[in-house]
């Protein structure tokens, strides 16, 4: 009912009106000859799947990527790294393939956009000019939050929630423990990227522990009553880690209110807490170019039109993944990526002055609980309404109590995904 | 001119339909496009998950009707497979089936 097919509505619409109204706007370039310039803000997830697929659905399209990093390192597979079972390597990627796609890497930041006048200032100097924007700039920290933890803090008490050096200090600072230690991981509240993230890191960091530091603990401070596949992840702590993991949430006085980094110690309402290590994990809010172009509300991320995910804010500027308000939909890779496609195909269409069709959307995580244990949540959304809506029946977790086996296949699709989705993206 | 002329065409448009009432159905290469992110761009997998390229269209819709059903068991596709219609599941098949 709620669905009108495309016959129907030009005929309602009357054909001609419709193309006009969107020709106006973006296709005003076209009409004069000239291919449209598409501009995109980010090479993460978001950003490099949209400039690779607005180049496959249609290679008139000039299409200018700005990303300061030469490389880049993926959040994803990074607990991997920090848990000691793989290399930096294994998880950056170069933008040459972007590069073989017609994509116009520019490795520069951002530091304004002018909406009206359609433009993107550089740090390094000059403008590029659009016709549409894409902005996935992913996100940036509340240095303010929380008492006593702030960006210079974060240089001796990483987050880690950003992949690169962050990636590398937190594993080298695991790696120094002695056994025996204590290893404090505080999460944040929500929303934030990657709801699974904290709990694969405290397996993989666990599995680490077990093989070369057996006496070490790990106390999570969580400032959440629970979190993202808790009951999945619990059974598979119970049956591999013993008693390793002490977990704490915020009725069990798991909220930092004070990070005192000079004693390497966590305070919250009732406790002072020690720690040997620890990864401090701010809360977070969209990537700081949203900020200053004014994409984001008071609640620090970005509000959309969830079908072409364009700016409620600013015409022609779409935002998504990470930065952008895309709930029901997590913030993941895959969402990031997934919204992508469907923005890009929405783009393609509105800079030729047609309409920006219909997305459908899926989302898939896995975690790693050990190397050869993997656990799994999913789901699939209609765009209706106006919004974006999980399917009915669809998606949900990894069953409980499967067998070992079951851990091990779904282990095995983890590094599919990751080989398949890094090829999608970079390749 | 022309802004006056897109004023108005946007009005008519946006009073005679709400966003809502725009939706159409998802193209075939939408959903054919998702599968990409875990099966490979265009369907070659690089790495554990299984290709599609070289699945003929009808095997493709035949398996994900058994992952809807659950005749298929123990992987993340039933959960999927659950969230598409069988016109949705008929559309990705012929877009991303061996040509
Ligand atoms: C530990 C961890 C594990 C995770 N595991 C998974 C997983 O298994 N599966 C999954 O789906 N997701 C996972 N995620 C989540 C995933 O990393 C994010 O959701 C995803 O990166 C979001 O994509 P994005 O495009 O919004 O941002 P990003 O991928 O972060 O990309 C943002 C890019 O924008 C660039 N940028 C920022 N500002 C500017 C500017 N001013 N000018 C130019 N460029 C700019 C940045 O340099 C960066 O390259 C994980 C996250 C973490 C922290």
């Amino acid at each position: 009912m709620r669905k009108i097919d495309r016959r129907t509505f030009t005929k309602m619409a009357g054909a001609a009106g419709v193309a006009s109204a969107f020709a106006l706007s973006a296709g005003a370039r076209v009409a004069l000859g000239k291919s449209p310039r598409v501009v995109v803000i980010g090479g993460g997830f978001g950003g490099a799947t949209a400039a690779k697929y607005l180049r496959r659905f249609d290679a008139g399209i000039d299409v200018t990527l700005i990303e300061p990093e030469s490389a880049f390192v993926t959040c994803p597979f990074s607990n991997t790294v920090i848990g000691g079972l793989n290399s930096m390597a294994r998880i950056t990627h170069s933008y040459d393939g972007l590069r073989a796609h017609g994509v116009n890497v520019v490795h520069d930041r951002a530091t304004g956009i002018d909406a009206g006048k359609r433009s993107v200032s550089l740090a390094n100097g000059g403008d590029v000019g659009y016709d549409r924007l894409i902005v996935s700039p992913g996100i940036s920290f509340r240095w303010d939050a929380i008492e006593g933890y702030g960006a210079a803090t974060s240089q001796t008490i990483p987050h880690a929630w950003q992949a690169g050096p962050q990636t590398v200090m937190l594993r080298q600072q695991l790696e120094a423990m002695p056994d025996g230690g204590v290893f404090i991981i505080s999460p944040p509240v929500n929303p934030f990227r990657c709801p699974p993230g904290p709990g694969e890191r405290i397996s993989l960091v666990a599995n680490y522990f077990k093989k070369h530091k057996p006496r070490a603990k790990i106390l999570v401070l969580d400032p959440k009553e629970k979190f993202s596949k808790q009951g999945l992840f619990k059974e598979g702590w119970a049956s591999l880690y013993g008693g390793m993991i002490e977990y704490r949430n915020a009725s069990n006085d798991g909220t930092v209110t004070r990070v005192d980094a000079a004693n390497m110690t966590l305070h919250t309402d009732f406790g002072e807490n020690k720690g040997d290590v620890i990864n401090f994990i701010p809360p977070q809010k969209a990537g700081e170019i949203a900020q200053t172009a004014g994409l984001a509300n008071d609640s620090g991320w970005c509000p959309v039109n969830q079908q072409t995910f364009e700016s409620s804010i600013h015409p022609n500027i779409h935002v998504i993944g990470d930065a952008s308000i895309a709930s029901p939909m997590p913030k993941s890779g895959f969402s990031a990526s997934n919204q992508a496609k469907a923005v890009a195909a929405a783009v393609a269409n509105l800079v030729k002055g047609e309409a920006p069709g219909t997305p459908k959307f899926v989302n898939t995580c896995y975690s790693l609980v050990a190397p050869d244990y993997g656990i799994s949540v999913a789901m699939v959304y209609d765009f209706a309404d106006g919004k974006i809506v999980k399917v009915k029946g669809s998606g949900g977790l990894s069953p409980s109590g499967a067998s070992a086996e079951f851990h091990k296949s779904e282990a095995r699709f983890a590094r599919g995904w990751y080989d398949a989705i890094s090829q999608d993206i970079w390749g | 001119m022309k802004a006056k002329g897109g004023l108005l065409l946007t009005a008519i448009v946006l009073l005679a339909f709400p966003v809502g009432a725009l939706a159409d159905e998802p193209s075939p290469t939408v959903l054919a496009n998702t599968c990409f992110s875990c099966h490979g761009t265009d369907g070659k997998s690089p790495g554990a998950m299984p290709s599609l390229d070289e699945k003929s269209a009808s095997y493709i819709a035949q398996t994900l009707r058994e992952f809807r059903s659950d005749e298929i068991e123990n992987t993340v596709m039933s959960r999927i497979a659950k969230g598409f219609s069988d016109a949705e599941i008929d559309a990705l098949a012929e877009q991303l089936g061996r040509k």
